[in-house]
C-alpha cells in the first residue's frame, strides 16, 4: 500500500490557505451535479451534511439512530477548545497547536494539528451564530475555563452539556436543510458495506432497522462520520449502540486503519459497581477545574474521607505534577490513579476509586457557585451513587472513553480508497497517542464545518458530467448479497449464549491485556484468546427473532462480529509498537518514574493496517512523521 | 433483590399487543432499570423468548433515546431523571414494575416499548434554527447576550426530545417540546430575524401531529430536564404576535 498524506507545501502557517487557494472548484450552478452521502450525524457528520447541502450538492444523509440528534456527541460535557484568546491569557492558534502536538505525545500530523487549531475560531463563531447558549460573564461576553494539558483558559462551554448544545446546533442547521431539500435523510438505518467501482467508492449498502429491508445508495463520493470505537471494552463511557462496523467494513474493502491500539481511557468516571453493568459515566474532566484528587496515605485506611486529616491525604497530581497539578493530561491522570489504585489506595467499597474532593473549591467560591459550575454532573453523580458529592468526595476512576485510532486519511481527510472520506472520531487525523479534553468537538466540528466541504470539492470537480453508477450495477449486487449473507448467518447460528454475554467477555480481554497497560506476553495471549473467543461465537451465539422486524440482538451481533475483529487488531498493533506515547503504555517501556517512554527514533510513524482476512496477519504500511515546527521533547507536566 | 416485571410486548405495529409477566429476580440494587432489562433480556434469550424490545443509547440521560412509561409515570418516579438514570435502589425487595411504551397519536408504535419519533424532527425541520450558513458568522463576541437572558435560553436548549411531555399529557400535546426550541431561539438576539415566521410554522407543525395544550402541567412533572411550562406561554405570546407580524410582512 502507497501512502500519500498530501501535506501542502511552505511554511505551516501558511499550508491550509495556499492549499485551499490550489484546490480545484465546483462553480455553484455545477455542485446540484454532484451527490455525496454522508453516513453518521454526530458533530462531524451533520455539520457536514448541512454544509455540503448549504452549498447546494445533493446530500443524502443516514443514520442508525431514530433522528440524527441522538449521535453520541450529545453526551460530551466539558467544553470545546478554541485560540480565540478571550481571557488574555497568552493563547494564541501556535499555542493551541503546540499543545494539541504535545499532549498527543508527538504522533499526529503536524499540518493537520495547525489547521484544526486555526479553524477553531470559526467554529465558536458559526455556532454562536447558530444560537448555541454558551456560558457567559455578567458583561454578556463568552466564558472559559481550563482543561487538562493546557495552561490558559481557552474552553467554551454550556453548564455539562456542551456536546448536547453543539450537536443540536449542527441538527439544526442539517434539519433546515431536510426542510429546503437539499438533503435527503434516512433515519433507522444502518450501512453495512462501502460499494467500489473502478476501484473508487460510488456507494452505500444499508440495511433498515424497522423492517430488514436492505438497498443500494449511489453517489459521486462517501463521508464516513461514524464515531469512534472504545465499545470495544464493552464497558466504556460509549452508548450501547457506539460501534466501529462502518469503519470495519470500509477497512474491509481497502481503507487502511491507522493506530487502533491509541485508545483513551478518561481519569474520571464514576467506578465500577458491580458485575451487571452495562456502561460507565464519565464525570467531566471540568471538574478537575475545582475538584482536587487523592486518596488515603495509609492504604489500610478505613475511615470515612472527612475524617481523614490533611497530613495523611496523598494529592497525589499535585505532589508528582506540580506545575498541572489536578489538571495533567488525561493519559497521565489515568495511570496515576491505576499506579495508586494497584498499590492498595483505592476507596469505595471495592477499593477500586479515587476521591475527588470539592470541599475547598464549596469553602473558597460557596455552594451556590459550584451547583452552578456543575450542578448537573452532581445531581448524575448522585442518581448512579446514592451519594451527595456536596458532602461525601466523588469516587472516580479511569473509563474507556475515546479513540485516537480509525480510518487513515490524507491532508483532505480522504481515506485509502479514493472518493471515501471520514471525519470526526472516526478518523485518526488530529490527537496523536493522545486526545487533550475539550478537543474532540473541536476536530468533529472543524472537520465538517470547515475542512470537509473544501476538500471535497477538490476530489469531485474532475468528476463533472459522470453519473453514479446505477444501484442495480453488479457491484451493489455482490454487496447487497453479503449484507444478506451475514444477517442470515447470524440468525441461522442458533447457539446458546446472548450477544451481550460474547461482547462483555471479548471487553474483558481488551480492558486486561489492551487497556492502561500492555506487555508483549499480554497482547500475544489477547490476541490467540480474541481468536478462540470469536470462533466460539461464529458457532454459539443465539440471536432470535427475524430479519423484518426491529431485531435489536441481530443488529447487536453484527457489530459485535466486527469488534471480534478489530479487538484483534488493536492488539496487533499494540504488539508492533514497542514504545509508550500517550495512551499506549507498553510495561516494558518506562522510565524509573514510571511515565512513558517514547521511542521517536524507530516509531515516530503512523500505523496503517491493510486489510487481509479475517484472522489472517494485516500488512503494515508506515507513514513517517516529520516535524518541523515542535521540538521532539519528554513530555513532562511537572 | 426480586422484582417481578409486566411489560407490554406487541410485536409489529399492526399486530395486537398484552402484557406479558417475567421474573426478575437476583437483580443489584445499584443496577439502572435498563440494566434491569438488558438481565432479564439475557435471560429470556437463553430460554428462547424473544426479547424485549426497548430504546436506550448513551444512558446518561442526554441522548433523549430511551423512553418508557414505569408504572404509568413516563421515565419513572423519580423528578427530573430519564427512565436510563433510575436506579433500583428506588424499589424494595419483591415490588412489581409495570412497563408500557409511549401512547400518543403523535408516536405510533413499532414494537414492545418502542415508539416513532419523527414527528418531533418534522417540527425542528420547519423553523427550530437560525438561518446562518457555514463561515458567514460574524465575529462571536461582537453581540454581547445578558447573562440572565443566555441562562434562560440554556434552560430551555436543555430539552433533550424524549417525548415524555407528550406521553405524559392526557392531550398528547408537544407543547413543552416545541416551546423550549421557539423559546432559546426567539429570546436570544441571533434568532430575532426569523421569531415570528419560526414560531408560525413550528406551532402549524406540532398542531398537525399533537393535541392541544389544556394546562395540566403533567409534561413539565415528566420532564427529565425540568423545562418550565412558562415557555410554553412565551410561545403563546409569539404565537399571537405572529398571527399580525407575519400578516404585516407579507
Amino acid at each position: 500500500m502507497q501512502l500519500d498524506a498530501k501535506i501542502p507545501d511552505g511554511p505551516l502557517e501558511e499550508k491550509w490557505d495556499n492549499h485551499r487557494f490550489s484546490m480545484r472548484l465546483v462553480n455553484p450552478n455545477n455542485k446540484r451535479k454532484f451527490s455525496v452521502i454522508v453516513v453518521g450525524t454526530g458533530l462531524a457528520g451533520a455539520s457536514a451534511a448541512a454544509t455540503l447541502g448549504e452549498l447546494g450538492y445533493n446530500v443524502k444523509a443516514f443514520t442508525y439512530h431514530d433522528s440524527p440528534r441522538r449521535a453520541h456527541s450529545i453526551a460530551a460535557q466539558g467544553g470545546i477548545n478554541a485560540a480565540k484568546n478571550y481571557q488574555g491569557d497568552g493563547d494564541s492558534v501556535f499555542r493551541l497547536f503546540h499543545d494539541t502536538i504535545k499532549g498527543g505525545d508527538y504522533r499526529s500530523r503536524e499540518a493537520n494539528v495547525y489547521r484544526l487549531a486555526q479553524v477553531s475560531v470559526d467554529i465558536i463563531d458559526q455556532c454562536v451564530a447558530q444560537g448555541v447558549p454558551f456560558a457567559r460573564d455578567y458583561g454578556g461576553l463568552l466564558d472559559n475555563r481550563s482543561f487538562g494539558g493546557a495552561q490558559v483558559s481557552r474552553t467554551f462551554y454550556a453548564k455539562g452539556q456542551t456536546g448536547q448544545q453543539l450537536l443540536l446546533g449542527a441538527y439544526q442547521a442539517l434539519m433546515r436543510q431536510v426542510d429546503t431539500g437539499s438533503v435527503e435523510l434516512h433515519t433507522k438505518s444502518e450501512m453495512l458495506e462501502v460499494v467500489k467501482v473502478d476501484g473508487e467508492a460510488r456507494g452505500i449498502v444499508v440495511r433498515n432497522l424497522e423492517t430488514g429491508e436492505v438497498t443500494s445508495h449511489a453517489a459521486h463520493a462517501v463521508v464516513l462520520a461514524t464515531g469512534g470505537y472504545a465499545s470495544a471494552y464493552f464497558l466504556s463511557t460509549m452508548a450501547k449502540n457506539s460501534n466501529v462496523t462502518a469503519a470495519w467494513r470500509a477497512h474491509r474493502k481497502g481503507a487502511a486503519f491507522a493506530n487502533p491500539s491509541f485508545t483513551q481511557i478518561h481519569p474520571t468516571c464514576i467506578p465500577q459497581s458491580g458485575d451487571y453493568q452495562s456502561k460507565l459515566t464519565l464525570m467531566s474532566e471540568s471538574l478537575r477545574n475545582d475538584g482536587r484528587i487523592w486518596v488515603p496515605a495509609d492504604p489500610d485506611d478505613e475511615r470515612a474521607p472527612a475524617d481523614i486529616p490533611e497530613a495523611e491525604r496523598d494529592y497525589y497530581l499535585e505532589r508528582i505534577y506540580p506545575s498541572f497539578g489536578n489538571l495533567a493530561p488525561r493519559d497521565v491522570s489515568s495511570r496515576a490513579a491505576k499506579r495508586m489504585v494497584d498499590a492498595g489506595h483505592g476507596v469505595g467499597p471495592r477499593k477500586n476509586g479515587v476521591y475527588l474532593d470539592f470541599s475547598d473549591a464549596v469553602g473558597r467560591l460557596g455552594q451556590d457557585k459550584i451547583a452552578e459550575r456543575y450542578g448537573n454532573l452532581f445531581e448524575m453523580y448522585q442518581k448512579i451513587t446514592n451519594e451527595n458529592p456536596y458532602d461525601v468526595p466523588m469516587r472516580i476512576y479511569p473509563a474507556p472513553h475515546y479513540a485516537m485510532g480509525g480510518l487513515w486519511v490524507d491532508y483532505n481527510l480522504m481515506t485509502t480508497i479514493p472518493g471515501l472520506f471520514s471525519i470526526g472520531e472516526s478518523n485518526f487525523s488530529d490527537h496523536g497517542a493522545n486526545r487533550l479534553g475539550a478537543s474532540a468537538l473541536m476536530q468533529g466540528l472543524a472537520d465538517g464545518y470547515f475542512v470537509l466541504p473544501y476538500t471535497i470539492g477538490d476530489y469531485l470537480a474532475p468528476h463533472l458530467g459522470e453519473s453514479p453508477p446505477p444501484t442495480d450495477h453488479p457491484a451493489f449486487a455482490e454487496a447487497e448479497a453479503e449484507v444478506r449473507d451475514k444477517v442470515n448467518g447470524l440468525l441461522s447460528v442458533n447457539g446458546t449464549r446472548s450477544v451481550d454475554s460474547f461482547h462483555r467477555d471479548l471487553g474483558k480481554i481488551v480492558w486486561d491485556y489492551c487497556g492502561m497497560a500492555r506487555t508483549e506476553q499480554g497482547l500475544e495471549k489477547a490476541r490467540s484468546e480474541i481468536q478462540a473467543l470469536r470462533d466460539e461465537y461464529h458457532k454459539d451465539v443465539r440471536v432470535l427473532g427475524e430479519n423484518e422486524t426491529i431485531n435489536q440482538s441481530l443488529e447487536k451481533a453484527g457489530r459485535v462480529a466486527d469488534f471480534f475483529e478489530l479487538a484483534e487488531l488493536m492488539t496487533i498493533d499494540a504488539l508492533d509498537r514497542n514504545e509508550s506515547c500517550g495512551g499506549h503504555f507498553r510495561e516494558e517501556y518506562q522510565t524509573d518514574e514510571g511515565e512513558a517512554l517514547r521511542d521517536d527514533e524507530h516509531y515516530a510513524y503512523v500505523a496503517a493496517w491493510g486489510f487481509e482476512g479475517t484472522g489472517e496477519d494485516p500488512s503494515l504500511t508506515k507513514e513517517h512523521l516529520a516535524f518541523e515546527n515542535v521540538k521532539l521533547a519528554t513530555r513532562s507536566y511537572k | 433483590m426480586d422484582l417481578t416485571l409486566r411489560v407490554w410486548r406487541q410485536p409489529s405495529p399492526d399486530a395486537p399487543g398484552s402484557f406479558e409477566t417475567y421474573p426478575a429476580e437476583d437483580i443489584d440494587e445499584h443496577a439502572s432499570l435498563l440494566e434491569m432489562l438488558d438481565i432479564v433480556n439475557d435471560r429470556l434469550t437463553e430460554q428462547g423468548v424473544e426479547p424485549i424490545a426497548f430504546d436506550s443509547d448513551c444512558r446518561e440521560g442526554i441522548c433523549g433515546t430511551c423512553g418508557v412509561m414505569v408504572d404509568g409515570k413516563a421515565h419513572g418516579p423519580m423528578e427530573n431523571t430519564a427512565a436510563c438514570q433510575v436506579h433500583l435502589f428506588n424499589y424494595r425487595d419483591g415490588d412489581t414494575i409495570t412497563l408500557e411504551p409511549w401512547r400518543a397519536r403523535g408516536f405510533p408504535l413499532r414494537k414492545d416499548l418502542i415508539v416513532d419519533r419523527s414527528a418531533f424532527d418534522e417540527i425542528i425541520s420547519a423553523g427550530g434554527y437560525v438561518s446562518v450558513n457555514t463561515g458567514s458568522a460574524p465575529e462571536a463576541n461582537l453581540t454581547p447576550v445578558d447573562k440572565g437572558t443566555a441562562d434562560l435560553a440554556f434552560d430551555a436548549a436543555a430539552c433533550i426530545g424524549c417525548g415524555a411531555c407528550v406521553a405524559a399529557c392526557p392531550n398528547g400535546a408537544a407543547h413543552l417540546f416545541t416551546s423550549a426550541k421557539l423559546s432559546q431561539l426567539n429570546m436570544l438576539p441571533q434568532g430575532q430575524p426569523e421569531r415570528y415566521a419560526r414560531t408560525q410554522r413550528m406551532v402549524t407543525i406540532m398542531e398537525e401531529y399533537f393535541g392541544s395544550c389544556t394546562n395540566y402541567g403533567e409534561c413539565q412533572a415528566a420532564c427529565p430536564q425540568d423545562i418550565s411550562i412558562d415557555f410554553i406561554a412565551m410561545m403563546n405570546k409569539d404565537y399571537r404576535k405572529s398571527k399580525f407580524r407575519n400578516r404585516r410582512a407579507s
